[in-house]
């Protein structure tokens, strides 16, 4: 192929040079020029090398179905976009194009050895090749694999672009700016609606943009719709996928097409779009054929020659030969000899051709071969000649030419259609699915409506060729090297329905999901199987409809607004002191406070020890609360948690554990009465928003004549969790109007009153095991009442501690945490918890699961405690545990390691478990095979510190 | 993304609105203890899934709060009618 520009025509700007680069080579084009054109217009070519045979690939298409010409754009760095389509990249000055898929360079391309190779790789090659030894497929073959293949590189950087992102509604949205959808928006916005009309090119026109007689009304057309204030045109924006109920996602490229400098703003803003009706107006994509070579650069759509050369004034060659099985090529082969392209033969499958084509032709004295197919094209990196034979059988004779034109029909793009869950409708004429039945309020026109008369045509894919299928060169699809014979070996070894055929020859499958080849593959599969197309199936499509960057999908959605940051009102103090934190639930809490050069280790085991010996501080503010209100308040609890709360009196807290109706344990917290009417719930720092749902939904639909309210308070509480023999003298300078004494205030109370002179709920709780209370302040205050705490406790020796001390203190003493020591499937028996369980209570949630045959059965995993032989090994959390060391591979696994952590306490290690039969194995020995060792620990009870809870008392 | 009708907003408003809940109609017993493993094990797990209509509970957890019940087409994901809880199955 020898392209070259055109003395005339075109919607280029001749007078407007765009310098650019191709491989680093400095090229030139028009304004206007999409990165195709201006590289047809320079004679060139060879534009990629393909996936898997690398052979040398020319343009197929002029628009976004192109399958061969992917190609990376550099617009500096972290901006460097692989696997964009040449025809659909829009000239700019300083655009930086480069080949992809080639080593070392396009031309000679070593990797070119696969094609010579090629009898050797055939459909389901790698499945069948690659699967011995084991051990060889992540070493040895998936690396070369995936240096071999793989289309473009992905970038290394952060991408320092942003995205925008916005809704819009709309009483009508027209998809696609051809001819049907301009009709459309005007005819809808005449109505007074809001329209958008939306469209994937650099201008509207679709298909009108490659023909002249159509660009004055185009003009008006524009013009008209751009001065309606209810219309808003989009041009350079893709629908990318239809979702329910008209909800359409399209991204906007806004800076791409500009020079880097110019480049101003969000490079991409995702639209999305609730419609009122939703019309398609996508139009068709040609079908290419399938014959021997019909890879070589120069074999391209007849579609796309014509818009190369009216739209851009391009030729594609000197000498073209047009291979139609449809009207179609004729009426493009007529156009483009209108437009000075030298047409040299039209080759027809067909015997009988329309008259008045062949008359056309004939003046034109354009060569016909009716009844011929091309049977075999000549040339490595471009076409220099093609073979047509009659009925495709036989030797044939050779025609010289530098390009050959496709012409094999047309597939409406009913892509957005069947996101929509439209159904389709096999049409003959067309040899397509077109659109059928939809329950949205959707409607297609146009070409994707199957409704434009491109005249008739054969409906093949396959030509007839002399040499048998499988010995044959023939693609279907060009993107994942898909030949004929891939399909014709796939159906001989047994696959029957498209979706498998496709999954095994990967047809269809590649990043232009098959725009080109689906049709084809579908009719070849057909052929083979003898079966009528619409037996074998069809394959779906999603969105979304081209390759889309996660940029805009993710939009504003990344670093601090990724996910929201929650933050408690002592944060800021914390961060102060140094405070090393972690996320749990969305909450940021701190996790230690290391002082000097201490690491975890050394803060959290002087954290532990400072709290057992004098006292702790710790910001508790993110427990879950929940205010439970009314008259029916008390008999609600008692029927959601396995606790009796009836009997529990104003003043007084309980433990309290909540389980699915399945039976197992899914939240659990301390809870106080303040008065006969009025709780106050907390629940796990995760859980919060699970368990108040859970509370709604049964008070809302099953109790909805219990009168209760539920409001949750996490976020309007501080929590100063003051624990350690010392808590009381650390508390007492700053409370007024509540008696401390353990008399007046015993453990597991709650008193109201005041510190620092604001309201207070006092708890009398701990998770420490030690004396110890929770300061409840409204949350605006929390930052001043846990300052003046850390005030007086400093005069204690106190320490401010983080999560992890809190979760080694309460290890110690065998509390559980929900969710680490439980995994929804624990019952409260399991975690030894029986004595939460209200004996006497008729119901509560949960309740009859407990007696389900396996919740009563024995052997049920038990939570225990775990000593290691060695003190000094921690085990490490989520460990299986084995009985007999010994036993072969796979071993029985009787349980795994919940919470495991050193104790300063303790001077030793401590760990959790839930073991099989866990309460019957006291004393035994068990195993927990890590890499590289055994470590052996004994089963112990779930209690390492004070088991008679004397220092509960101070 | 879908757009569900809450019939106590009575608005039509998007999906990032709601949170499922669920088939809807399976009422609690009211004295669980009566209930034989088959029976319990039925309420617990044993859901209709069919294709075509379904009843199925949806809180508007981002509005109003509450718990609605409502026909949804399985295939189409087309809603027929949402409809207050306690009111009659449609």
């Amino acid at each position: 192929m020898t392209g070259f520009r055109l003395a005339d025509g075109g919607r280029i700007d001749r007078r407007t040079k765009r310098n650019f680069t191709f491989d680093g080579k400095a090229r030139w084009g028009y304004a206007g020029d999409s990165l195709a054109s201006a590289l047809l217009a320079q004679g060139q070519m060879l534009f990629g090398r393909s996936f898997k045979y690398h052979r040398p690939r020319g343009i197929l298409g002029a628009g976004v179905e192109e399958p061969n010409a992917l190609v990376t754009v550099d617009r500096g760095p972290g901006r460097k976009t692989p696997n964009l389509r040449a025809p659909s990249v829009a000239l700019h000055d300083g655009l930086a194009a480069t080949s992809q898929n080639r080593f070392p360079t396009l031309k000679t391309d070593l990797i070119a050895v696969n094609n010579m190779l090629s009898a050797f790789f055939p459909a389901g090659f790698y499945n069948k090749t690659f699967m011995w030894p084991r051990a060889a497929w992540e070493k040895v073959y998936e690396p070369i694999i995936r240096r071999l293949a793989g289309l473009g590189d992905s970038p290394t950087t952060r991408d320092p672009d942003h995205y925008d992102a916005t809704y819009a509604h709309c009483e009508t949205l027209v998809v696609g700016a051809g001819p049907a959808g301009i009709a459309a928006a005007l005819e809808a916005a005449a109505s007074g609606g809001r329209v958008f009309l939306i469209d994937e090119q650099e201008e509207i026109g679709g298909g009108a943009l490659s023909d002249p007689a159509q660009w004055a009304w185009l003009a008006e057309a524009s013009a008209k719709l751009a001065a309606m204030d209810n219309v808003t045109v989009l041009p350079r924006t893709t629908a990318i996928g239809h979702y329910h109920q008209n909800f359409v996602v399209a991204a906007q490229r806004l800076t791409d097409h500009l020079p880097v400098d110019e480049a101003e703003g969000p490079r991409e803003k995702l639209w999305r779009i609730r419609a009122g009706e939703v019309v398609l107006a996508m139009g068709a994509i040609e079908r290419p054929l399938v014959f021997e070579g019909n890879d070589v650069p120069g074999v391209m759509l007849a579609s796309a020659a014509k818009t190369f050369a009216l739209r851009y004034g391009v030729a594609v060659g000197r000498k073209l030969v047009v291979m139609a099985l449809h009207d179609s090529g004729w009426h493009d082969a007529l156009a483009l000899h209108k437009a000075g392209v030298n047409i040299a033969a039209i080759v027809d499958l067909r015997r009988e051709i329309a008259p008045e084509l062949a008359e056309a032709a004939r003046d034109a004295r354009i060569a016909c071969y009716p009844g011929y197919a091309v049977t075999g094209v000549s040339g490595g990196q471009a076409v220099n000649g093609v073979t047509v034979a009659l009925a495709g059988v036989g030797k044939g004779q050779k025609l010289e030419c530098d390009a050959v034109l496709m012409a094999g029909g047309w597939t409406p793009t009913v892509h957005l259609w069947s996101h929509a869950k439209g159904t389709l409708r096999w049409d003959e004429n067309w040899g397509a699915y077109v659109p059928d039945k939809t329950h949205e309020n959707l409607r297609c026109v146009g070409a994707c409506a199957g409704d434009w008369d491109f005249g008739s045509g054969l409906v093949r894919g396959l030509l007839p060729a002399p040499k048998p299928l499988h010995e044959s060169k023939a693609f279907v699809d060009f993107q994942n090297d898909v030949k004929a014979r891939d399909i014709g070996l796939a159906v001989q070894e047994g696959f029957r329905s498209i979706e498998h055929i496709k999954r095994y020859t990967t047809n269809g499958m590649a990043t232009d999901q098959g725009k080109t080849s689906n049709l084809n593959g579908l009719q070849i599969a057909s052929g083979v199987l003898h079966r009528p197309v619409t037996d074998i199936g069809l394959t779906t499509f999603r969105p979304p409809y081209t390759p889309q960057s996660f940029g805009a999908i993710l939009g504003h959605h990344k670093e601090a607004l990724f996910q929201p940051l929650r933050k408690t009102g002592i944060d800021d103090w914390a961060d102060a002191h140094g405070a090393v934190y972690e996320n749990v639930a969305q909450w940021r809490r701190a996790r230690y406070f290391p002082q000097g050069s201490e690491d975890m280790d050394a803060a959290v085991a002087r954290e532990c020890r400072t709290v057992r010996s004098a006292v702790g501080i710790f910001d508790a503010s993110t427990l879950g609360k929940i205010e439970v209100v009314g008259p029916d308040a008390a008999e609600f609890l008692n029927r959601m948690y396995t606790n009796p709360w009836k009997s529990l009196e104003p003043g007084r807290c309980r433990y309290g554990l909540l389980l699915g109706e399945h039976g197992f344990i899914i939240d659990d917290g301390v809870s106080a009465r303040l008065a006969p009417d009025r709780f106050h719930l907390t629940t796990t720092t995760g859980g919060a928003a699970r368990v108040l749902n859970m509370m709604e939904d049964y008070l809302q639909t099953e109790w909805a004549d219990l009168d209760v309210w539920l409001t949750s308070t996490t976020e309007q509480w501080s929590v100063i969790a003051v624990q350690g023999p010392k808590a009381r003298r650390v508390i007492a300078p700053l409370v007024e109007g509540i008696d401390l004494s353990p008399e007046a205030f015993p453990h597991m109370a709650v008193r109201e009153g005041k510190i620092c002179g604001v309201d207070t709920r006092l708890f009398r709780v701990s998770f420490t095991g030690e004396l110890g209370f929770e300061v409840n302040v409204p949350a605006e205050y929390g930052r001043m009442v846990w300052e003046a705490i850390w005030a007086e406790g400093e005069k204690h020796g106190a320490a401010a501690y983080g999560t992890e001390t809190m979760h080694v203190l309460r290890a110690e003493k065998g509390f559980i945490i929900v969710g680490q020591d439980t995994d929804g499937t624990v019952t409260p028996d399991d975690a030894g918890l029986g004595w939460a369980v209200g004996k006497k209570k008729p119901d509560f949630v949960g309740k009859r699961s407990l007696a389900r045959p396996d919740i009563v059965a024995a052997g049920r995993k038990q939570l225990v405690g775990l000593l290691t032989d060695d003190p000094q090994a921690v085990l490490e959390e989520g460990a299986q545990i084995v009985a007999d060391p010994n036993q072969p591979v796979p071993m029985t696994m009787i349980g795994h390691v919940t919470s495991s952590y050193h104790s300063a306490t303790m001077g030793r290690s401590i760990a959790m478990a839930l073991v099989a039969g866990g309460r019957d194995r006291m004393g035994e020995t068990l195993h927990i095979p890590m890499p590289g060792k055994t470590i052996s620990a004994k089963v112990v009870a779930p209690m390492f510190y004070d088991p008679e809870g004397s220092r509960l008392n101070g | 993304m879908l757009l569900i009708h809450c019939p106590y907003c009575e608005e039509a408003r998007p999906e990032v609105e709601f949170a499922y809940g669920g088939e809807a109609h399976i009422a609690r017993p009211v004295d669980p203890s009566t209930y034989s493993d088959e029976q319990w094990e039925e309420f617990l797990y044993i859901r209709s899934n069919p294709r075509g209509r379904h009843h199925e509970r949806w809180r508007h957890a981002h509005g109003c709060g509450r718990f609605f019940n409502a026909v949804r087409d399985t295939v189409t994901d087309v809603f027929e009618t949402t409809y207050k809880a306690g009111e009659a199955r449609k």
